[in-house]
């Protein structure tokens, strides 16, 4: 699953006491990481499945799939963003505004128009974000909360707000909604962004440089890393996962409005991030547990709903297990030190 | 800027000396790893405790429980006939034992005094009551006979003006044992001597003093008892007029080492150019030209902040030179990145391995591998065997030890994190090297690893400037020295005029006004 435990580790020279030592050390501080929140999530997943009835239904598993494909694509790219050193909190707005955009084209073009339309004002505000970060060096932070603003003004603008109809134009809804396989195409189209972005970060050159550009920036230039370009490339990737968020709830749903996704879609990326143990310094962070963390979010509200829980004690206990997952991520930096 | 015998009127009112601080028998281990065994120490009230090492020996742990960083496992401390139970550096303080970090804690948008009394601060009911602190801090000032303003920001300083911060604080909080965890390693050599007067005017006042060092020297020089710890147990306790260099390299080491530089191999002199650098300026470095032929080593002194590390960066392109053309195996080096530089056959060693060099939670093959992943990946990905095989070479080429390719690069000792560095280095294969500070907080057996291995790549062709404010360092290693001042080389030296005298005579040198 992750690079650190397929690998063998070959011993170069004898092992002295101190190396050893220090072997143990470095795995008991990786192990959290590594196995991290697969383990709750599968605890979960099983108490889940004993608790309720409904839940290991198929229906309900593809619908929580389905409800969660465009946070999963969206949280992957936000993974490369954070492991490069950024954050990106434009996303919500970026999301209405590219199903704003779709909704609006999609009116008097063909659906190829609206979506590719709508995929290039993503790659736009990613690039907007990236520049601005890269290359006049304004913090990653507050770029992104302008321009979440700016975006979502925009889509106000251009949609008067009013709400967009997207369930009438001609194959639209069968974007994200035709089934193979039993399986709604936001499924797959989810699964297969997903994985190209955990393997883009795991296996690539391109993400040894982002985790370099996230880990140590000055380091990673003077080692031949071209910084600016990595993390601006992160944030269009971001902006572009935003967009087809974006343009599949728009047409899973029928309808888009400039007023959905915000700050909520943005903070619930960032928590499915967080909780699948990327750290928020950079430098460090998997796409296939990010995927795990967002699902383990998504399974926490599907069981309370499920369970009857009464919906307020979701944001109580998500609100906790962030905190957890940030105060075990500090425990084990600093225990590896 | 600081006088340190003027305020010491010396003999009169020492203040009295106190107990002894008694270390019996601490034992401490990390997730089961042990880093001190049995280690029994006595601090004698008033004198300067050297503490020495290779790194891993223990010798900052042992510090560490002595101030109260670390709690040990077993074993206790004791001042006098009093047992302390130190569970935090506030609990030393309040024994009147105070650490000194190896990183200085100094809040950098304070001021001095704000420094100072960080954390006791002189207030009524929550009010800062300036006037009486600037009042301490003059007195405090004057009793070590510091030349500090108390409104400086403490950032603006210099890292031995910060250094002094964190002794006034330590004094300001009335201690009585200080532990200096290597306190010069930063320092220019001028600083360092300061630091050294400070050393031993808080020995004679009374305050003692543990010292922990890498500079056997320094060690020499100020301490009156040395104690060499090696693989976290003690091995010896002596005074420092028995000890001589050798003789503490050797309880170091557990066995002696033969001579601190391999021999020089010099190039020849009709040998390819590597490098030329012609009229360079660039941010504090004017005017710099010197010619560099394969196979040579050459080395580049001066004192801190005198151009030498701006010179490098500006050859290696990563400060934009004003003026002048840096020519890499004949061609013009053009453009400002590192990568191009790279590409070109330049490879940079910075200074700060940690800040500048390393991707400290990443493991040593990433490390390695960082700046040629193209040599081990197709179309963007990587090769995971073919990199795993490349790194296994350039980890034993560079002689890296580690238990194994996925341990994070923190968890090496500095001189293997060092090495890292160089894996990279040879990795790139470049005609040009330039190594800034090659062996700064390395131990011992380390450095010599590393002088082996450049005069090794050197002997294969490759030309190496070294960087080094030790000075046995670039004698040692340097087929020709050029010395910096105030941004310029002023100086060259080949063959015997290569002498400690003469390259200190060029680096202290009055400038010439003008």
């Amino acid at each position: 699953m992750s690079d650190t435990i397929t690998e063998r580790p070959d011993p170069v020279e004898h092992e002295t006491g101190e190396t050893r030592s220090l072997r143990v050390r470095g795995r008991l501080g990786r192990s959290w990481r590594t196995a991290g929140i697969l383990i709750p999530f599968l605890i979960l997943f099983a108490v889940l499945s004993i608790a309720s009835s409904a839940f290991l239904h198929t229906t309900n598993l593809i619908n929580i799939l389905d409800q969660q494909a465009s946070t999963l694509c969206i949280a992957a790219a936000g993974t490369l963003v954070l492991v490069g050193g950024g954050i990106d909190l434009s996303v919500g707005s970026t999301y209405a505004f590219a199903g704003v955009t779709a909704g609006e084209i999609g009116q008097h073009h063909s659906i190829y128009v609206a979506i590719g339309a709508a995929l290039i004002v993503g790659l736009v505000v990613g690039l907007a974000n990236g520049v601005i970060v890269s290359v006049f060096k304004i913090s990653p932070l507050i770029t992104t909360l302008a321009m979440s603003y700016v975006i979502q003004g925009v889509a106000l603008k251009v949609s008067s707000g009013n709400l967009i109809l997207t369930g009438t134009i001609p194959g639209f809804t069968a974007f994200a909604t035709a089934q193979f396989l039993s399986v709604p195409s936001a499924v797959w189209m989810t699964l297969v962004f997903v994985i190209i972005l955990a393997l883009l970060l795991s296996r690539t050159t391109f993400g040894r440089y982002v985790v370099a550009a996230g880990g140590n920036a000055e380091a990673a230039r003077l080692a031949g890393v071209r910084v600016g370009g990595i993390k601006i490339t992160t944030f269009v990737l971001s902006g572009l996962a935003a967009a087809l968020g974006g343009v599949i709830d728009a047409s899973r749903l029928g309808s888009v409005i400039a007023s959905s996704g915000g700050s909520t879609l943005a903070f619930t990326v960032l928590a499915g991030i967080v909780v699948g143990g990327t750290s928020i310094a950079g430098g460090e962070g998997s796409g296939w547990r990010t995927a795990i963390g967002v699902l383990f979010i998504a399974l926490i509200g599907n069981g309370f709903d499920l369970l009857g829980v009464d919906p307020n004690w979701q944001q109580i206990v998500l609100g906790i297990i962030l905190l957890v997952a940030v105060g075990l991520d500090m425990w084990t930096r600093r225990a590896r030190r | 800027m600081t006088t340190p015998h003027a305020s010491d009127s010396s003999g009169q009112v020492p203040s009295t000396p106190g107990d002894d601080l008694v270390v019996t028998g601490v034992s401490k281990r990390f997730g089961g790893v042990p880093a001190l065994i049995d280690v029994s120490v006595s601090i004698v009230a008033g004198s300067i405790h050297a503490l020495i090492g290779e790194n891993g020996a223990g010798k900052s742990t042992l510090g560490k429980i002595i101030a109260g960083v670390i709690v040990p496992d077993e074993g206790s401390i004791a001042l006098g006939a009093h047992p302390l139970h130190l569970r935090s550096p506030r609990d030393a303080m309040t024994h009147g034992i105070v650490t000194i970090a190896q990183e200085l804690a100094i809040v950098p948008n304070l001021t001095v005094a704000e420094n100072v009394f960080l954390g006791a601060e002189v207030a009524t009911a929550g009010l800062v009551r300036r006037r009486d602190s600037r009042r301490r801090f003059r007195e405090l000032t004057e009793r070590v006979g510091f030349d500090l303003r108390p409104d400086a920001v403490a950032r603006s300083l210099s890292l031995a003006d910060q250094q002094k911060v964190e002794i006034l604080r330590a004094l300001s909080r009335n201690a009585s044992f200080v532990v200096m965890d290597e306190p010069s390693a930063a320092l220019s050599s001028t600083e360092t001597e300061t630091l050294h007067e400070i050393i031993r005017s808080l020995a004679r006042r009374g305050t003692a003093v543990v010292l922990i060092s890498h500079y056997l020297s320094e060690v020499l020089a100020l301490a009156d008892t040395i104690t060499t710890l090696r693989d976290g147990r003690h091995v010896r306790t002596v005074d420092a007029s028995d000890a001589t260099e050798e003789s503490l390299i050797e309880g170091m080491l557990g066995r002696s080492l033969s001579t601190a530089f391999p021999p020089k191999q010099l190039a020849a002199p009709d040998a390819p150019i590597a490098l030329e650098v012609e009229h360079l300026s660039a941010p504090r470095i004017e005017d710099c030209s010197f010619v560099l032929r394969h196979g040579e080593i050459l080395g580049i002194a001066g004192l801190v902040g005198a151009g030498r590390s701006e010179l490098a960066r500006a050859i290696f392109r990563d400060a934009r030179a004003s003026s002048g053309t840096v020519r890499l195996a004949g061609r013009e080096l053009t453009g400002h990145s590192p990568r191009r530089s790279i590409r070109r056959g330049l490879a940079f060693i910075p200074e700060s391995r940690k800040e500048m060099g390393l991707l400290m939670n990443r493991s040593v093959r990433e490390n390695i591998s960082l700046s040629r992943l193209d040599l081990v990946s197709r179309a963007g990905w990587v090769a995971r065997a073919s990199e795993r095989r490349q790194v296994a070479r350039f980890m034993e080429k560079s002689t890296v030890k580690a238990a194994s390719m996925t341990m994070p690069a923190t968890m090496l000792s500095g001189g293997n994190q060092q090495k890292l560095l160089f894996a990279r280095t040879i990795m790139c294969a470049p005609g040009v090297l330039i190594a800034d500070e090659p062996t700064r907080g390395v131990d011992i057996g380390s450095k010599r690893a590393i002088y082996d291995l450049l005069v090794e790549m050197a002997h294969d062709g490759m030309a190496i400037i070294v960087i080094s404010s030790e000075l046995e360092e670039v004698l040692g290693l340097a087929h020709r020295i050029l010395v910096m001042r105030h941004g310029r080389v002023t100086t060259e030296l080949t063959g015997d005029d290569m002498t400690e005298e003469a390259v200190l005579a060029a680096a202290f040198a009055e400038p010439s006004v003008g």
